[in-house]
This record gives C-alpha cells, sequence and structure tokens, in this order.
C-alpha cells in the first residue's frame, strides 16, 4: 500500500486529505486506479501529472514500479521554456 | 556532499572539450536557413487582421469585398476552422487563440487571415475585410482582474482547486497550493519576520527571429509545413489536430533557429497557413511582423505575489510563506503553480507554503519563458531574504548557506531531494574572487539563488554509419543552443572516433518517431541519453560485422577506441578493425549498419545556481549599470563547456533585461503601446559587462555521464540578483520590476521627501 501524497489542487477532490492509500504497482495502476476511485482526477490527468518517487521525477514512464515504502508525490506536469 | 562514486574520475576524450560550433560558419556566411529564408514555387504571401481591441464580441464579419480584390487567393476566418477537439479544453483555447471565434480576447487577436499574391495585394485585402465589433470591458492587470468589479472574460470558468466549487465564473481559474508543516507556529517562533508584495510585469521572451513558416497543403490532403519552433513533432500533431488532418500526412520540416526560449513551443499562425494553403491549393508564406510577435505571440506573466518569511536572530529561517498570483493571458493557465513549486526551493525549511492563484487578463495568450514562472518567485523570494539578512545583521551568502536545502532534504514542493547542487554554488560565490572586489561610488552589490526543475521526455535517434566510416546522427530535438555539438561528441565519445567524423541533423517529422520539443532543458539529457544508446546499439552492429569477417563468434569481439578487437586470445589473433575497414566491407556483411533507439527520458535531475552583481545607479537620473556580473551554475558534467557557458551568460543577460527595462505598456484602451524593440528594450552587448561563468560539476544519477540541463536556471536569480544589488547601491528597496530609470528616480525621490 503506497502513500501517494497530493498537491493542493488536487485536495479536494478527495474530500481535502493531503495523501491517499493506493494498492498499485506501478504509475499506470495508480493513474487508473485514481481515475477510478476520483472520477474529478480525470481532467487533471488530461493536463498532466508527473509522479516522484523517492525524489525522482517521472513524467511519461508509466510502467515504473511503485516500491512499498516509497516516497510519492504527485506533481503537476511541468513546462519548459 | 555524497556523491555518486560511478562518476568518481570518469575519463572522457571527446566529452568535455570544446569544438567549433558545426552550424558556426553557415550562420556567420548567412548560409543558414531560417524560417522565412523559405520559399516554394508559386507560393502566395498571407497576413493576418488582427482585433484592435482587447475585449470585444465579433457580431459580423464581412469578407465579399475583399474576396473580389484581384489577387486574393483565399480568406480563412473561424468559420473556417471548425472545432474538432471534441471537448478538449486545451486544445480549444488553442485553435481560438489561432483564431477568434466569438469574441477577441485581447489587443492583436486574429479574426482573419488573407493569402494572396504578394504582400502589397494582401495588405490591400485586410483593408476590405469589415469586423462589426461590440466593444466590452477589458481589464490587463493582473491584481484588477481579481477584483469583483472586473469584467469576467469567460462565463464557463470556475475556479478550480477549491471546495466548493464557485458557482460563479471569475476570472480566476485555478488555486493550488504546495508546501509542509506549520507555517502559523514557525511564524510565532520568528524573532524577525519580513513581508512584502512584490510585482513584475510582463516581458517578451524577445527572440530576434519572427515567427515563420511556409504550409503546402494538396488536394490529396497530404501537406508540408517549413517552420521556426522548437518542436516540430509537437506542431505538427497539433496542427493536424486542428486541421482534421491524419498527422501521417503532415510533414514538417524546422528551419535554423533565431531563440525560442520558450516562445516557439506553442502553435500561433501555424494553423492558418495551413487552412489558407488547403483553401487556395498553393503554398502560402506566413511571417509574423516584430509588432506581430509582441502582440499575439506569448510573453510570460506580470506577476504579484505577496511574500513572508521568519527567521531567529541567528539567521534560521522557521517560515515561509508566499501567495502568487500570475496571469496567464487570455486563457486559463497554470503559471502560477510553477512558480509555487519553484519558490522556496533553494531552501531546507520546516515550515512553507506556497499558494498559486491563476488569473485570467485580455492580454496574449501566456507562453513559457526560460524556466517558466520561476525568475519572478525567485524574485520576491532573495529579494525577502536578503532583507532579512539586513535585519538580522547577517551576510547575506552566509545566511543561505545556513538554510541551504541538500541531499536529504524535503523540498517545499514535495519529494526529497537527491544530490543537489545549491549549496555548492553558494559556497563557490563566498570564495569567489567577485565577492571581495572593492565597490565604487554609487555601487552596490546583490547576490540570488535560483532553481529550476529540468525534464527530459520522449526522444528517438538514429546513427547511421557511411561507407566511408563517418557517422551521421539524425534526432528529433530542435537545436536551439547547441544540442548538435553536445550530441555530436556524446557519440563520439561512445564510437571512439572523432568528433569531426560525426554529422549530427535534426531530421524532420517523417524520418524519425515523435520527439517531445526542445525545452525543459532536455536537448542535450534527453537526446543525449538517446544518442548514447543508439551508438551502443551500433557498435553491437559493428562487432557483427567484424565477427564475420574475422569469421568468429559475435561474442568474441569487443569494441574499443573505434576498432573492433578480438575479445582475447582464444578469439583469435586479428589485428583491429576500425570502423572504415567495417564500414567498407558492410555491402557484404549484412548491409546498412546503424543504432537506434526510442526512450522516455526521465530523471533530468534539479539545477541550481547562485548569481553575483555589481550595480552602478545615477541618483540624478535613476539610470544603472550593470558593471560585473558572476553565474555559478551546476551543469551536472559540462558536455561542451562553451556552449554552457553560453547558456549561463544568455540567461543571465535576458534576466537582466527583465530586471532593469523589458515590460509590456498597455494603454487605458488595453491596448499595447511598445510593441517594438525601440520601446520595448532589450539589453545589447553595450548595455552589458562580460559575464563570468563558473560550472560547477555535481554529477546527475540518472545519466551516464551525469548531465544535467543548463539552458533554463541561469534565467531564475538575476532578477533578485539585481534587486538585492540595487537595494546595496541606493539604500532603497525596490519591489517592482523591472527597475526601470522613472521607478528608481522616483524610489529615490520618495525617500529625499
Amino acid at each position: 500500500m503506497a502513500e501517494v501524497h497530493l498537491w493542493g489542487a488536487l485536495r479536494p477532490i478527495v474530500g481535502g486529505a493531503l495523501s491517499v492509500s493506493v494498492e498499485a504497482k506501478n504509475i499506470r495502476e495508480l493513474f487508473k486506479i485514481l481515475t477510478e476511485q476520483y472520477p474529478a482526477f480525470e481532467p487533471h490527468l488530461q493536463r498532466g501529472i508527473a509522479v516522484s518517487i523517492n525524489g525522482k521525477i517521472y513524467r511519461d514512464t508509466w510502467d515504473q514500479a511503485l516500491p512499498p515504502d516509497a516516497e510519492i508525490y504527485l506533481l503537476p506536469r511541468i513546462p519548459g521554456g | 556532499m555524497p556523491l555518486d562514486t560511478h562518476f568518481t574520475n570518469q575519463k572522457f576524450k571527446q566529452v568535455g572539450t570544446r569544438p567549433l560550433r558545426p552550424d558556426g560558419v553557415d550562420k556567420v556566411t548567412g548560409r543558414a536557413k531560417y524560417g522565412a529564408d523559405y520559399n516554394a514555387p508559386g507560393q502566395l504571401i498571407a497576413l493576418v487582421l488582427r482585433s484592435p481591441h482587447a475585449h470585444a464580441r465579433i457580431k459580423k464579419i464581412d469578407t465579399s469585398k475583399a474576396e473580389k480584390l484581384a489577387g486574393v487567393k483565399a480568406i480563412i476566418t473561424s468559420a473556417d476552422l471548425p472545432d474538432l477537439t471534441a471537448g478538449d479544453r486545451g486544445m480549444r483555447d488553442m485553435l481560438e487563440n489561432c483564431m477568434a471565434r466569438k469574441k477577441v480576447l485581447y489587443d492583436g487577436h486574429a479574426v482573419a487571415a488573407v493569402a494572396a499574391i504578394d504582400q502589397t495585394t494582401a495588405r490591400k485585402a485586410l483593408k476590405l475585410i469589415q469586423v462589426d465589433y461590440e466593444i466590452l470591458p477589458h481589464v490587463t492587470d493582473v491584481d484588477e482582474a481579481l477584483k469583483p468589479s472586473a469584467p469576467v472574460i469567460h462565463n464557463d470558468i470556475f475556479t478550480e482547486g477549491v471546495e466548493p466549487t464557485p458557482t460563479k465564473p471569475s476570472n480566476n481559474n485555478k488555486r493550488a497550493s504546495f508546501g509542509h508543516g506549520d507555517i502559523e507556529q514557525g511564524f510565532r517562533d520568528a524573532d524577525i519576520i519580513v513581508e512584502h508584495t512584490y510585482k513584475t510585469e510582463q516581458t517578451h521572451q524577445g527572440y530576434i527571429e519572427p515567427h515563420a513558416c511556409v504550409a503546402n497543403v494538396s488536394p490529396d490532403g497530404q501537406g508540408e509545413l517549413w517552420v521556426c519552433t522548437q518542436g516540430h513533432f509537437v506542431y505538427r500533431n497539433q496542427c493536424a489536430a486542428l486541421l482534421g488532418m491524419d498527422i501521417s500526412k503532415l510533414r514538417v520540416t524546422a528551419s535554423e533557429i533565431g531563440g525560442g526560449f520558450g516562445g516557439k513551443t506553442h502553435i500561433w499562425t501555424e494553423p492558418l497557413a495551413l487552412a489558407l494553403s488547403r483553401k487556395a491549393n498553393r503554398p502560402v508564406k506566413l511571417t509574423m511582423s516584430r509588432e506581430e510577435v509582441f502582440r499575439c505571440s506569448g510573453p510570460t506573466s506580470s506577476t504579484s505575489i505577496d511574500m513572508k518569511i521568519g527567521a531567529k536572530r541567528d539567521g534560521t529561517i522557521t517560515a515561509a510563506h508566499g501567495v502568487l498570483r500570475y496571469h496567464g493571458g487570455a486563457f486559463p493557465a497554470t503559471w502560477a503553480e510553477f512558480g509555487a513549486m519553484t519558490a522556496f526551493a533553494c531552501y531546507d525549511l520546516k515550515n512553507v507554503k506556497s499558494e498559486s492563484i491563476e488569473v485570467i487578463v485580455n492580454r496574449p495568450k501566456t507562453a513559457a519563458y526560460r524556466a517558466p514562472s520561476a525568475p519572478m518567485a525567485a524574485f520576491a523570494v532573495e529579494s525577502a531574504v536578503d532583507e532579512l539578512a539586513k535585519k538580522i545583521g547577517m551576510d547575506p551568502v552566509e545566511l543561505r548557506i545556513k538554510n541551504a536545502a541538500k541531499q536529504g532534504t524535503q523540498s517545499s514542493y514535495g519529494p526529497v531531494y537527491g544530490p543537489i547542487g545549491i549549496g555548492a554554488t553558494l559556497e563557490a560565490a563566498k570564495n569567489h574572487a567577485h565577492m571581495k572586489a572593492p565597490l565604487g561610488k554609487n555601487q552596490g552589490r546583490g547576490m540570488a539563488c535560483g532553481f529550476w526543475f529540468n525534464f527530459g521526455g520522449q526522444t528517438c535517434c538514429d546513427i547511421n554509419v557511411t561507407p566511408d566510416g563517418t557517422v551521421t546522427v539524425a534526432v528529433g530535438t530542435i537545436d536551439v543552443g547547441g544540442s548538435r555539438a553536445s550530441i555530436g561528441l556524446m557519440a563520439a565519445e561512445e564510437l571512439g572516433i572523432s568528433y569531426d567524423n560525426v554529422r549530427v541533423v535534426i531530421a524532420d517529422t517523417s524520418s524519425l518517431g515523435h520527439n517531445d520539443m526542445t525545452d525543459g532543458s532536455r536537448g542535450t539529457f534527453s537526446t543525449g541519453l538517446a544518442t548514447i544508446a543508439a551508438a551502443r546499439n551500433a557498435i553491437k552492429v559493428l562487432c557483427a560485422r567484424a565477427a564475420k569477417m574475422w569469421d568468429i563468434p559475435e561474442d568474441a569481439v569487443v569494441w574499443e577506441d573505434g576498432h573492433a578487437k578480438p575479445a582475447g586470445t582464444n578469439a583469435g589473433n586479428f589485428p583491429p578493425l576500425s570502423i572504415k575497414e567495417i564500414a567498407a566491407a558492410a555491402g557484404n556483411t549484412g548491409g546498412p549498419i546503424a543504432g537506434h533507439n526510442e526512450l522516455v527520458a526521465d530523471g533530468a535531475g534539479v539545477s541550481f545556481a547562485t548569481h553575483i552583481c555589481d550595480i552602478e545607479v545615477d541618483p540624478e537620473t535613476g539610470r544603472s549599470t550593470v558593471k560585473r556580473y558572476t553565474v555559478i551554475q551546476d551543469a551536472g558534467k559540462a558536455v561542451h563547456p562553451t556552449y554552457v557557458e553560453g547558456q549561463y551568460q544568455g540567461g543571465a543577460a535576458q534576466g537582466i533585461g527583465w530586471a532593469l527595462n523589458e515590460e509590456y505598456i498597455y494603454g487605458k484602451d488595453g491596448r499595447l503601446q511598445n510593441a517594438g524593440f525601440l520601446d520595448y528594450r532589450i539589453p545589447v552587448c553595450s548595455d552589458l559587462p562580460f559575464i563570468d561563468t563558473m560550472i560547477l560539476e555535481i554529477p546527475n544519477p540518472n545519466h551516464p555521464y551525469g548531465v544535467r540541463g543548463v539552458g533554463e536556471t541561469s534565467i531564475v536569480p538575476p532578477l533578485a540578483a539585481v534587486a538585492n544589488a540595487m537595494s546595496n547601491a541606493v539604500g532603497i528597496r525596490l519591489t517592482h520590476i523591472p527597475m526601470s530609470p522613472p521607478r528608481v528616480l522616483k524610489a529615490i525621490s520618495a525617500r529625499k521627501h
């Protein structure tokens, strides 16, 4: 069970919680579960969400495994100049 | 600082050298082809009719007179660009920004476009198009737009990120927050608190080359686009989607690029050129004027930031809180969110909160600008930190060192840092000769830190070994700052051949798989990763061919210094085969030799910088001159140090211009007043001193050579570094960027009285 920390814009979707516990083996499954449990998550995902796993930020590698005790943060997908 | 020992004493033969730039001769001799240098046989010239109003309803567009003008071949309005976006708000906004639909949302918003046999005819045609507007109230200021009395620009925007969702639409499209700890307790624990509201004005990236393209769509539905862009694959995908074309049928070829800095990551006129070409059945060339670039491409946000930082008398920061309001122009965006993420990232803070408020105004759609949103946030934070140091009576570098983030720090945006370079840049600044140099009359010195994320993305690369053993590398990321040189060096390093025997080209969109654009300081990082992998794949093929030539097993061959060699005495006693010899024999050993790679490059590694600035202020006029400037930044590993230094210098120069002069000025009528380089003053060489650089190399553990992106971070500290220098020069804390002579003079006069 991974503890997934949310940035402020996502918290209203989950009733104001700072984080949610999700049983997911990788980023793809994490997004699938969050979308199923919280339909309002979908538009945020469409706009782009990055996942920080133990400090390394993943934007596109949805196969990346979520280790059980990993530090996980959802972050906005950052643009560049 | 603990480092990944994998990188210790790593020896390179090519990486880290400074060969001549591969695009140098073409650029200085005029051979290089930029966007407007392309021409197609029988091409038409297109011009765009733009709104003179900041906010108005389009009641009617009558193109009938223009259509009758001899030489006019096609006219388009939004009616020619049906909405195919299927509910995708981002794509719909992109379409609406390219061509206004029911309303114009800013001065310069496109309402129609004409393709004619020449520019004179096209200009005459624009004058014959009649647009009936109902003028609406407008708002261009980021704070004014949030007031209850402000005209609401979009009736379908309800603030996201708050609970419950508002029932009334507003110009605030989103709120978000980041942070941890208890800021209220942190401020109670503070001995000294600094609190100010800071403002920054809207600036443009100021790239020298205007947007330009030639579009050619055939009646069979196939199309070509030659365009100046930071991301031709992205342009292809977006244009095809908006025009209802199959992506594979649109081939996009990128020109050389005369600067982008984020401004060429969005499509602007390209769909119009394609739609005109489709309608006219002729090639269409569309080039923006400088005035159009200012009025209708994508400058950065203007901002208003509330900043509060508290500390103990020993300099320990106990709490930090920022509320950041950024506008996204006339469309919903999330620029404040990125400012909030980066604001406090340099520091190890127990209690921190940054809140973002996104604002919609009647200005052109905001685009990315080099480390987008970070410079404004850093201006507020670093100004407040400097003032805090002053109030405590502590050296500002020491205060920053005391509070600097390090490996293991929980960042203000959430995750815990791995190996990072902020501490190293601060220590280097503390010990730099610049810090000890004497100052003259009316001069002041300031310093500031900055942070940027960097990222990777989708990338692919083809390496082909030619029959004479030299190598071509085809990549899909535009070379905006020297990536052809750095990619060539990495290919040469892996293959063990001379850099001179490698040619890197930017392939068109039909020649490679999708590549994300060149942004986020990703070009050298991500395309470098793909190139290294492709080279290693090519080496496998080269070894296999050598094995055939020697008639030994493939796994009995190794690659060293550009040669295949038998792996040990059991493999046989053969003299090494050079890449030239293997390539010459390729036709009889299996055909062409190549290496390919496709990947998603994650793990770009965050980047930090510290800048030092000396400024002299004329107290009679308020005019300021930067006398000395030093950039210290972590590059992970500088592949081509001269280009890295160029990136550091370029970012600093842009930041200095932003700090001192650059500013979009809107009249009360909502029209831009200074849409040209005479009235919008960017610094030129004679305005600046030589910008000194110091490259630190704290390896990125996610790259085989330790490379980090270097293109953006250098624009983050200058606004604050200049402001802190100004404060020390004239004894006044300026909280409004740019610190132009009138503003400085006003502040000096106010102090006297």
